[in-house]
């Protein structure tokens, strides 16, 4: 194995740029798109926020073509702004990094996202929230490429926070109607449980790194002695300081590596990967209330990764998020958001690999997730949520990559995915609006016909999910349940676990025949057969008596239509339009129409990418050679894990096996649904019906989650006021009253002593005088006596003092 | 029983004057207190001649005496004057009813 | 004022005067005081000396003790009786007939002529139970005594007992040389009063 060094930092000044340009247009579109949309029109707001992204993307694919420029050790090209804060050894620094991993991010994030603008100007048209809407998008952008620009903790997780906030922004953008924010709600709250996770794995990474284990452990690291007085906050002074409370090692080749922890991504990377300094040694070392730090910290790590990727358990609010626009349920939900646990899980593959346990715990979850949210997928007629669901799936995939260890196949999956998923979503847009607003799969059919570049496009993306060659999904599938299965790493719970890996294959390989089945159902469904819709949809609610929740489609569309009015306006940018106005107050009728060339132009492109990053990830079974991206991305995902040796016969095998999964799906899946002939789904569904009702209803995840959480929950709010009301407003008018008390007694002792004192005195004066004036009698008899007396004392006196 | 001497007019002056003393101080009557006040200038009087002949000699005394009684005799007039007065203003020569400097 | 309280004051008053008597007297006393009170055989003078000498003094006591206004005014012509009386044992001849003269003759008819104006009135002299009663006792229990005392112990410088003579010439002469002054001024005294009484008691019987 090659020893590796430090990485080696190329120094850019543009990469700030990349981000920047989508926070402008949000910032624009926020304070004047009102305005903008009044002046000059719709058109201004989409040139903004469609321009923004444009120019993010160029700059994007400058820095990728000076990365290209570079030599593969140097493939990392950092522009730091200034430093955000400092406190002793820890410096954050806003700053934005590019290595490979993170380059592929954002040119997926840029394209895909600029590919998605355009698809909302057609998509949004009728919106007469036009700005704010392309405003959220922006600034959804922005944070994301926060999120896999920055270079360290602080600023991924502001940017991790940033999505989560426009997530919650978008789902809910027909904020009026409660259900979709509801739905909004939903998603965030579901993402900070995941946040939390999150920030304690990273506080006990920090921990880790450097602080009183020392003082426990002993330091099996050559070089590792971390400084004792860690709890210093202050700044170091001077260099003498500085190098006492950064230690840095030497590392061979002149080049000295910071030690001790960090923020930040490419310090932690050297001293955990670079064997001299004896860091990973150390951290494998320590444990915790019995367990091993590593895994505690990976499961955390991946806890956030739960929550903002939909795994099992948190991933209830992904197929509610469906009631935000398409285009967000595309962009977001599919393509990026959801995929940034999978980025942070590479990013930290070097954490991950120490830890067979935390490794062999992702890939359970991931596994897990896939083939449950793949047997939702099968039953539910909202074609929206069908999507949801196999993200669901597909994102249990990429999670089953980057835990066995194919982190490379895993990130792989990540772009494929990014690009098919999009490709559905959008051309599930354009069924949508060709439907007039109708996402029920029950009330279409034979839309091939009226809509034939969506469904080329749709079929391709199918393709491409399905896993059959020369679609990228049959690629990045294949080595990630190839690496799987030849994994031999893993733990379970501790405990080694050889058998986990093939488990997991088998697993994936189902869930990948589900996969299959549901996506050619979806298109059997919609594309096939005659076209069951244009009854009209504020008719009749298709109510499944068994199912909890209907089909939403009746509220999405009275809030659309609700808003321009009795009929669509007709913008002029759109050559045709996809709807007839209505004759009929309630019934719409008329056939789908294919969508605007603003819609279909972003589907064909999607779609051509999801074929052609096929060519990305050959494999080496084919070409002799290593995969493309896997030697792109071999800078940033350096950690050794091993993969057992197994024949390349087996490994063809395999591959026949996956394709084989995906041929059986699409069989049944053809067979059941094309051309809506067949009465089998419904007389399976009648026999079957106990088992059906409960894989439609989702398992009851959510009502489990309302009694065991919620309720809960409100009951534990409902307490705290009783406590507030009785207890803490009892301790105050407690206090008020012992306040009254003392001024009750206060005013005794002021109207009794006090008062009494001065009327003692008073009345003592009074009394006296009443008494004196008895000499002013007035006879002067008594004036008198008085003379005699004074002059009885005159002599008394004279005697006395002689 | 003695052979009298100076001791037995002062005696008698001493006497008069307590008299006096004791009716001015006790008569309601204002006329009364009037004639206390005489008896007050008999005693003096008496003193003065008396010292006068045993023991000084010459007719200073008796000078003296002499322009006390005019001098009584004076006051005499203007206090009967004023217990007219009183009378006229109180209706009543009772000294209590001229307590008007009364608290 | 309650009984109580004004017997504990009548109390500490006597106390307070006899106190004052004794200390004042134990201080005029001399030890030659006793010596004084001897007895001799009674001549003439003595005799008549000391029936006007009762006289006086029963006059003036009849003054301050009745309760009749009238028997005090008949106490008082005693009382000045018996003083004119007495100047002539002092040999002031002259004295004592101004004194009847002037004193009964003018203030004593003065204060009859008074007293008859005055009588219909009202006869109330001294209340019985008032503070006069007592004051009138203290008073005279205050002034008797120490006077007596000072009469009776002092040893007094006497001159050689000298004749009765004749005084009226040598007044005569002292009013004119020595006492020139004060006689003008007793002159316009008494213009002074003769006007004053005018104005005063005309003022009241012309005014109101």
């Amino acid at each position: 194995m090659k020893e590796l060094g430090p990485v080696l930092v190329h120094q850019v000044s543009y990469l700030w740029l990349i981000p920047v340009f989508p926070l402008v247009g949000a910032t624009i579109n926020a304070l004047v798109g009102w305005k903008l949309q009044q002046a000059l029109g719709k058109r201004a707001v989409h040139y903004v926020a469609v321009g923004s992204m444009v120019a993010s993307l160029a700059v994007a694919l400058y820095a990728f073509r000076v990365m290209l420029g570079l030599d593969a050790e140097h493939r990392f090209l950092q522009d730091t702004l200034w430093n955000m804060f400092t406190a002793g050894r820890v410096q954050a620094d806003l700053g934005f990094a590019l290595d490979p991993l993170s380059m592929m991010m954002v040119l997926v994030v840029t394209f895909i996202g600029m590919l998605i603008h355009v698809f909302s100007i057609g998509y949004m048209a009728d919106e007469p929230a036009y700005w704010r809407f392309f405003s959220y998008l922006n600034l959804f952008a922005f944070s994301m490429l926060l999120l896999v620009m920055g270079d360290n903790f602080v600023l991924m997780f502001f940017g991790w926070e940033g999505v989560g906030l426009c997530s919650y922004l978008l789902i809910a953008f027909w904020y009026t109607d409660p259900d979709k924010a509801k739905a909004g709600m939903k998603a965030f709250i579901a993402n900070r449980f995941g946040d939390f996770g999150f920030v304690v794995g990273l506080f006990l990474l920090f921990w880790a790194l450097g602080g009183a284990w020392e003082q426990r452990m002993d330091a099996r690291g050559a070089d590792y002695r971390p400084t004792p007085g860690l709890g210093a906050v202050a700044a170091a002074s001077d260099a003498a300081q500085r190098a006492l409370l950064v230690p840095e090692v030497e590392v061979g080749g002149g080049q000295r590596v910071k030690i001790g922890p960090t923020f930040n991504f490419r310090e932690l990377r050297d001293q955990v990967v670079i064997e001299k300094t004896g860091v990973a040694e150390h951290l494998k070392g320590q444990r915790l209330w019995g367990f091993g730090l590593l895994a505690i910290i990976g499961i955390f790590l991946f806890v956030g990764a739960m929550g903002k990727s939909a795994q099992i358990p948190l991933y209830v609010w992904l197929p509610d998020a469906m009631a935000g626009p398409t285009p967000v349920s595309a962009l977001i939900h599919a393509a990026t958001m959801v995929t940034a646990g999978v980025y942070m899980v590479a990013r930290l593959n070097f954490i991950f690999a120490l830890s067979p346990t935390a490794m062999g715990w992702v890939a359970f979850i991931g596994a897990l997730t896939a083939i449950f949210s793949a047997s939702i997928g099968f039953f539910q007629y909202d074609i929206k949520k069908v999507l949801a669901y196999s993200t669901v799936s597909q994102l249990g995939f990429m999670f089953i990559g980057v835990g066995v260890g194919a982190y490379w196949a895993g990130a792989y999956h990540l772009l494929t995915h990014a690009f098919f998923k999009a490709t559905l979503f959008l051309g599930s847009g354009s069924v949508i609006l060709g439907c007039h607003h109708e996402q029920d799969m029950r009330k279409m059919g034979g839309l091939k016909k009226h809509m034939p570049i969506t469904a080329w496009t749709y079929l391709a993306a199918c393709w491409a999910i399905a896993g059959y060659p020369w679609a990228a999904g049959f690629y990045s599938k294949d080595e990630i349940l190839w690496k799987a299965f030849t994994s031999e790493h893993l733990s379970f719970l501790g405990l080694p676990a050889p058998w986990l890996g093939p488990a997991i294959y088998v697993t994936g390989i189902i869930a990948a025949t589900g996969t299959a089945f549901y996506m050619f159902r979806s298109y059997y469904m919609t594309f096939t057969g005659e076209y069951r819709g244009g009854q009209g949809h504020h008719d009749e609610h298709n109510v499944d008596p068994h199912s909890v929740q209907a089909a939403p489609h009746s509220k999405l569309s009275d809030k659309v239509h609700a808003s321009d009015g009795a009929h669509h306006k007709v913008p002029t940018d759109l050559a045709d339009n996809v709807v007839r106005g209505h004759d009929d107050h309630g019934h719409h009728g008329g056939t789908p129409r294919e969508s605007p060339w603003t819609i279909t132009a972003v589907l064909v492109i999607l779609a051509a990418g999801s074929i052609l990053t096929a060519l990305l990830g050959l494999p080496a079974l084919w070409t002799h050679r290593p995969p493309a991206l896997e030697h792109f991305l071999e800078p940033a995902l350096t950690a050794e894990v091993h993969f057992a040796a197994k024949p390349h016969a087996l490994e063809w095998i395999f591959q026949g096996i996956g394709v084989a999964a995906g041929v059986v799906g699409w069989f049944f899946a053809r067979l059941l649904y094309k051309d809506a002939r067949s009465a089998v789904p419904a007389e399976l569904k009648k026999r079957f019906f106990r088992a059906w009702t409960v894989v439609y209803n989702k398992y009851y995840v959510d009502e489990a989650y309302g009694v065991l959480v919620l309720r809960p929950s409100v009951h534990f709010a409902r307490f705290l006021a009783w406590c507030d009301q009785f207890i803490v407003d009892w301790l105050v008018n407690f206090a008020g009253w012992i306040t009254r008390f003392f001024a009750n007694i206060d005013g005794a002792i002021d109207k009794y002593l006090v008062d009494g004192a001065v009327n003692l005195l008073a009345n003592a004066t009074i009394a006296g005088g009443r008494t004196l004036r008895r000499v002013q009698t007035g006879r002067i008899q008594t004036y008198l006596y008085g003379a005699l007396a004074g002059a009885l004392a005159v002599v008394l006196l004279n005697f006395l003092i002689q | 029983m003695l052979q009298v001497s100076l001791t037995h007019f002062l005696a008698v002056g001493a006497l008069l004057f307590s008299f006096g003393l004791v009716t001015v101080a006790t008569r309601r009557n204002a006329v009364g207190v009037l004639m206390g006040v005489e008896l007050l200038l008999n005693g003096a009087n008496v003193n003065f001649v008396a010292f006068n002949h045993y023991v000084v000699g010459g007719v200073t005394g008796q000078i003296f005496s002499l322009f006390v009684i005019v001098l009584a005799a004076a006051e005499a007039a203007v206090g009967l004057a004023i217990v007219l007065g009183i009378y006229q203003t109180f209706k009543t020569i009772d000294v209590r009813a001229t307590d008007l400097m009364r608290e | 004022m309650s009984t109580l309280g004004r017997l504990i004051g009548w109390i500490l008053v006597v106390a307070a005067v006899a106190g004052f008597v004794v200390f004042v007297g134990s201080r005029v006393m001399g030890p030659e005081g006793a010596g004084q009170l001897a007895l001799g055989t009674p001549v003439l003078s003595d005799v008549l000396f000391w029936i006007l000498a009762i006289l006086t003094v029963v006059g003036a006591a009849g003054v301050a003790l009745s309760r009749n206004i009238l028997y005090s005014a008949i106490g008082l012509l005693a009382a000045l009786l018996g003083a004119g009386a007495l100047y002539v044992f002092l040999s002031a001849d002259f004295v004592a007939v101004t004194q009847l003269l002037v004193y009964i003759g003018g203030v004593l008819v003065l204060i009859l002529f008074a007293v008859m104006l005055t009588a219909q009135i009202g006869d109330v002299n001294i209340s019985n139970a008032s503070f006069s009663v007592g004051g009138g006792l203290m008073l005279f229990v205050a002034a008797a005594p120490v006077l007596l005392a000072v009469a009776v112990r002092v040893p007094w410088a006497l001159r050689p007992a000298a004749p009765l003579a004749e005084t009226t010439a040598d007044i005569g002469n002292a009013f004119l040389k020595q006492w020139l002054l004060p006689f003008e001024l007793a002159s316009l005294i008494l213009l002074a009063t003769l006007i004053g009484a005018i104005v005063v008691a005309r003022k009241e019987l012309k005014g109101v």
